[in-house]
């Protein structure tokens, strides 16, 4: 059977493809297949030969599509959304633009008829941002050419890594509705903008220009991307709705403008007004590259000793170090580096590996920040206490990471009043709505969230072996805690290892495991003491509280039980009298906070009660400020929280922020960053603004 | 019978009304409020082997109002006295699931009920039994009416005259409260009382006539036997001096309701003065049986986990400890199969009446 198959094969390949294979060799194959019928080879090298070929990288995803995260139509809007605006955000953050990016999904109508957006299955997405614009030479590959971009031959923390996402998206378009990548870019007010449509030419990954003209475009610069997909819209977990929602909490410098497909507009103003420190790129640590890559960098380096290629070509190597590295591994320092046997070269590899190296920069990285990530939390989620914790960085495989957590907890102070309000005797069987509910995990990597394969993911893993039963919070074995809980956890790397090419969990190295359950603690250890502060308040309170309650119950009892003639009052009272000397009577009101003592102990966290805000308040404080402002007024906003915080009390709270990363740099940066706010502000064109942020960048390095 | 009545109900009455007047001494001066209550477990329990009963020892548990714990249970009990006294008052009897309707109300300005179910009524009445040493009965609270009885006796309830013997083979159903007062045994005259613990196999039996046969009064509990079967057992032995003789299934749990019928329960214990009996013998099935009368293997259940701890458990208790009940169980766990009565059936739908117990009875084969 198998024989057979497999010459029919071949018969039918043959005349399909006549252009590779000479007659003869059709002819060849012909007999040989003949042959196969009636002895066992079927098939020779000679025609194995002529049927292999190169496979394009599009033709290889328009395959395999579920690797990129195309797999099924929800998810698939979901990553045409995600790549479009991830690119958005790391050219403005790249450029030094406060991002304002919208989001627009619309419903394609299949036909004439108006389908529901919960059941259509075609949409139109439409993602403008406020960035630098991209020349146009570049729009057709950077749109339609997979693999093709700026970030991945540099190591440096961004969010898109290998240029496949954007072109996958539009490739993906072009597969299932056949329509080509819209584009509009405009690199500023005096540039021209330019409209482009393109497909991917599939066979060769190449991109194909179908329509190129000038157009009138009201926003002075920016880009425009429009894709038309086959999608479904479905609310929910993993939804495009808790995406925008997620990186917006991860993102409080970014203005976002959503329009969900049933027309309703929401809103998520920006918090934060400062962007991230813009962050470096670095050269390859030698702990993080494998021996075939040393290899490659031995031929293409563009030194002329090993000496010097070691020192120039990597990070943390001094010319001392690359000596003494040569020395160990018994390679003379001068040979140059394309003579280096491959022998030899297995020893230098090795040798580096044990070498003691200075762990790689980290400034390569840019964290969120404990100001940023409590900013975001409070903007987005409802809670009574707020917390979040940045480690200091540490390096797996030779990249440097940051591992940042967050945790927001409670139901908010308006819902927890609500159900005092509302009091309807309980049947038996019902209870009061208990917190079975669990923690709902929100992770990120490189400031995107992460909404698929939680329970493959490193972060996931990690809050679950996590003890938070020692703060306080109940938690069955082997599940996530449980109660009205968000639990943030971000890694930032110039190199995150995801488990797939889709982006969605984060492998499981020791190092990152160990750096997340560090911050976990630290964030849980926070929620203990205030848990615990509350609880203690409100335990003084509830005793007394119930004794409160039953008093009356049980004078009722005894008033009924001596036949109604009991002077009720009067044993109330001695009851009353009783309960409160047992109960520490006025010192309950001290531990219920009404001394209006502030959250000690509680670094980068806010306390949300009835009364208001404890912690960082000039954070939260910023918050409902509805719609900020355009960029040019960002400055001015900007400003005061560059400025000391001016409440005494608050001081405390801060200062350990600065600490972790070194006062004088981010007063550094925070220079460099009002500098550049003050040139936009000054009204300066554009264009002038990729220099500022060249001139900000020159004054971080000198300063 | 009418003169008796007020006079008894007067005391519990006052003895419920005591539990205000702590209340109120104990505001009056400052106190905390606090009843004793006996504790109801096997730690709070001694078997007496002179009298063959299980008796409720001294220890005692302090339940305080002012006390985050107790406050609540306090506040129930409270409540569930203030319900009991309502009867006595009224002269009525009630089961234990309407004091429970009774007394469930939210409290004031919350959402908390007094109740939440009835397993949080039903052992505040057993405190209050035992703290106030009131029998249930004297409390007006009844159990369900779940037990039969047919045979050569004559009972008169409220007034109506109803002999046992003329009842079918339905017979009458026992009501839960037993006592003269409520129930008379007008006349007797069986020869000894077995006491079934299915209802198929009280059924089988009283199907068959077998209480005319051997002039016996059967009595079934449908499972563990209720207050009421038991109270009425205990009085047809006292009274009538019938032996009892206890048909179980041959599992761990058939064991027990023997040792129940016969020394009383560990959460009753203060009760089994008056329920047990000491003199009850084991009849069946006993572990020796299946060999005995032959029943093949395959009708036997595997023990399972359950099982074989509850075994376990039993061979520790006081009252297992004679050799004989000891080489029964331990004959149980090594066999590693338990056998219920309805097995029986395999050898023929009437084993039971015509095979099985004539020859029990015949050789007196029977454990004490």
């Amino acid at each position: 059977m198998a024989t057979k198959r497999l010459s029919s094969r071949a018969e039918s390949s043959t005349p399909a493809s006549p252009s590779e294979s000479t007659e003869s060799e059709s002819a060849a194959s012909r007999n040989t297949s003949v042959a196969a019928r009636k002895s066992a080879p079927a098939v020779t090298a000679v025609e194995m030969g002529a049927r292999q070929r190169e496979i394009s990288v599009s033709e290889f995803f328009t395959k395999n599509r579920h690797l990129l995260g195309f797999d099924n139509p929800r998810k698939a809007l979901l990553t045409c959304v995600k790549e479009a605006v991830d690119n958005s955000l790391d050219a403005c953050e790249e450029a030094g633009i406060l991002p304002d990016v919208t989001v627009k999904l619309e419903v394609v109508a299949n036909g004439s008829a108006l389908v529901a957006p919960s059941q259509a299955t075609r949409f139109r997405i439409t993602v403008t941002d406020n960035g630098p614009g991209i020349v146009r030479q570049q729009i057709p590959r950077v749109f339609a050419k997979l693999l093709y971009g700026s970030k991945f031959h540099r190591m440096r923390m961004s969010r898109g890594q290998q240029g496949i996402g954007i072109s996958a998206a539009g490739m993906y378009g072009q597969l299932t509705t056949g329509k080509p990548v819209k584009v509009i870019s405009r690199t500023g007010p005096r540039a021209a903008a330019h409209y482009f449509e393109v497909q991917i030419d599939t066979k060769k990954n190449e991109p194909l220009v179908h329509e190129n003209k000038q157009i009138e475009w009201s926003q002075p610069q920016g880009t425009e991307v429009v894709l038309e997909v086959e999608g479904r819209y479905q609310k929910g977990r993993a939804s495009v709705d808790e995406w925008l929602e997620q990186t917006s909490i991860a993102n409080p410098h970014v203005r976002l403008t959503y329009s969900t497909p049933e027309g309703e507009q929401k809103n998520y103003p920006r918090t934060y007004h400062e962007l991230p420190p813009s962050p470096k790129e670095i050269k390859p640590h030698p702990y993080g590259i494998e021996f075939g890559a040393l290899l490659k960098m031995l031929q293409d380096t563009k030194s002329h000793t090993v000496a010097s290629f070691l020192a120039s070509d990597f990070c943390r190597v001094s010319p001392v170090l690359a000596e003494e590295i040569c020395k160990a591994a018994k390679l003379s320092p001068a040979i140059k580096p394309r003579e280096v046997k491959p022998h030899a070269a297995e020893t230098l590899y090795k040798t580096i590996q044990t070498t003691k190296i200075m762990a790689p920069p980290t400034n390569c990285i840019s964290p969120i920040g404990e100001k940023a990530i409590l900013s975001g939390l409070y903007k987005q989620i409802k809670g009574e206490f707020y917390t979040a914790v940045s480690r200091p960085p540490a390096v797996y495989r030779g990249y440097p990471f940051v591992i940042e957590a967050g945790l927001a907890f409670g139901k908010g102070p308006d819902e927890v009043s609500k159900p005092q309000q509302a009091a309807v005797p309980l049947a038996e069987g019902e209870d009061q709505g208990n917190d079975t509910e669990q923690a709902r995990v929100i992770r990120y990597a490189n400031r995107v969230p992460l909404l698929y394969q939680q329970s493959a993911c490193a972060t996931f893993k990690a809050v679950l072996s996590t003890t938070w039963r020692n703060y306080g919070v109940s938690q069955s074995r082997g599940a996530l805690p449980a109660g009205p809980m968000v639990i943030f956890v971000h890694m930032a790397s110039v190199w995150v290892p995801f488990t797939s090419e889709s982006k969605e969990a984060i492998a499981d190295y020791d190092e990152i495991q160990k750096e997340i359950t560090l911050a976990l603690r630290e964030a849980g250890r926070r929620l203990g003491i205030f848990l615990r502060r509350r609880e203690r308040a409100a335990s003084e309170f509830r005793r007394r509280n119930i004794f409160e309650l039953y008093i009356e119950e049980v004078v009722a009892a005894c008033n009924r039980l001596k036949g109604g003639n009991l002077p009720t009052e009067k044993l109330k009272e001695q009851l009353h009298k009783i309960a409160s000397s047992r109960t520490g009577g006025l010192k309950t009101d001290e531990a219920l906070g009404k001394t209006g003592a502030g959250p000690e102990g509680l670094p980068h966290s806010i306390i949300v009660t009835a009364e208001g805000i404890e912690g960082e308040r000039e954070i939260a404080e910023n918050v409902p400020a509805p719609g900020a402002g355009p960029v040019k007024s960002v400055s001015l906003e900007t400003a005061p929280l560059t400025k000391p915080p001016a409440k005494g009390k608050r001081t405390t709270a801060t200062a350990p922020a600065s600490k972790t990363r070194g006062p004088a740099s981010r007063e550094k940066r925070k220079a460099g960053q009002q500098e550049l706010f003050a040139e936009a502000a000054e009204g300066k064109k554009a264009p002038a603004r990729k220099n500022a942020s060249k001139a900000a960048a020159a004054t971080r390095k000198r300063t | 019978m009418a003169q008796a009545k007020p006079k008894k109900n007067g005391a519990v009455a006052k003895k419920l009304v005591g539990m205000a007047d702590v209340v109120i001494a104990a505001a009056q001066r400052s106190k905390d409020p606090t009843f004793e209550i006996p504790i109801r477990a096997l730690s709070n329990v001694s078997f007496n082997p002179r009298k063959g009963l299980i008796e409720m020892g001294e220890k005692k548990q302090a339940r305080t109002f002012f006390n985050v714990g107790m406050a609540k249970k306090f506040m129930q009990t409270m409540l569930v006295a203030d319900a009991l006294a309502e009867l006595q008052q009224a002269d009525l009897t009630t089961s234990l699931r309407e004091i429970y309707y009774r007394t469930k109300h939210t409290i004031q300005d919350s959402h908390e009920n007094t109740f939440d179910t009835q397993d949080e009524s039903d052992p505040i009445i057993e405190d209050l039994e035992v703290s106030l040493i009131a029998l249930r009965e004297e409390l007006h609270v009844r159990a369900e009416n779940s037990g039969s009885i047919v045979g050569p006796v004559v009972f008169g309830d409220d007034g109506d005259r109803v002999d046992c013997a003329k009842l079918g083979k339905g017979g009458y159903s026992v009501p839960s409260i037993v006592e003269p007062e409520y129930l008379e045994i007008r006349r007797c005259t069986a020869d000894f009382l077995l006491l079934v613990e299915k209802g198929t196999q009280w059924n089988r039996l009283s199907e068959d006539k077998f209480w005319r046969r051997y002039n016996c009064v059967l009595l079934t509990g449908n499972g563990q036997p209720p207050r009421g079967v038991r109270r009425l057992a205990r009085r047809l032995h006292e009274e009538h001096k019938l032996p009892v003789y206890v048909l179980v299934d041959n599992d761990p749990w058939g064991y027990y309701i023997y040792s129940v019928v016969k020394q009383g329960s560990i959460n009753l214990a203060f009760e089994s003065q008056r329920m047990a009996i000491p003199k009850a013998k084991f009849i069946g099935l006993s572990s020796a049986d299946p060999e005995r009368y032959e029943l093949p293997r395959n009708v036997g259940i595997k023990l399972n986990e359950k099982d074989v701890t509850r075994a376990k458990e039993l061979l520790n208790y006081q009252w297992f400890q004679k050799p004989a009940w000891q080489q029964e169980i331990k004959r149980m766990l090594t066999s590693g199969l338990k056998y219920e009565l309805d097995a029986l059936a395999n050898k023929d739908f009437q084993y039971l009446t015509k095979k099985y117990l004539p020859r029990k009875l015949k050789e007196k084969d029977w454990l004490d």
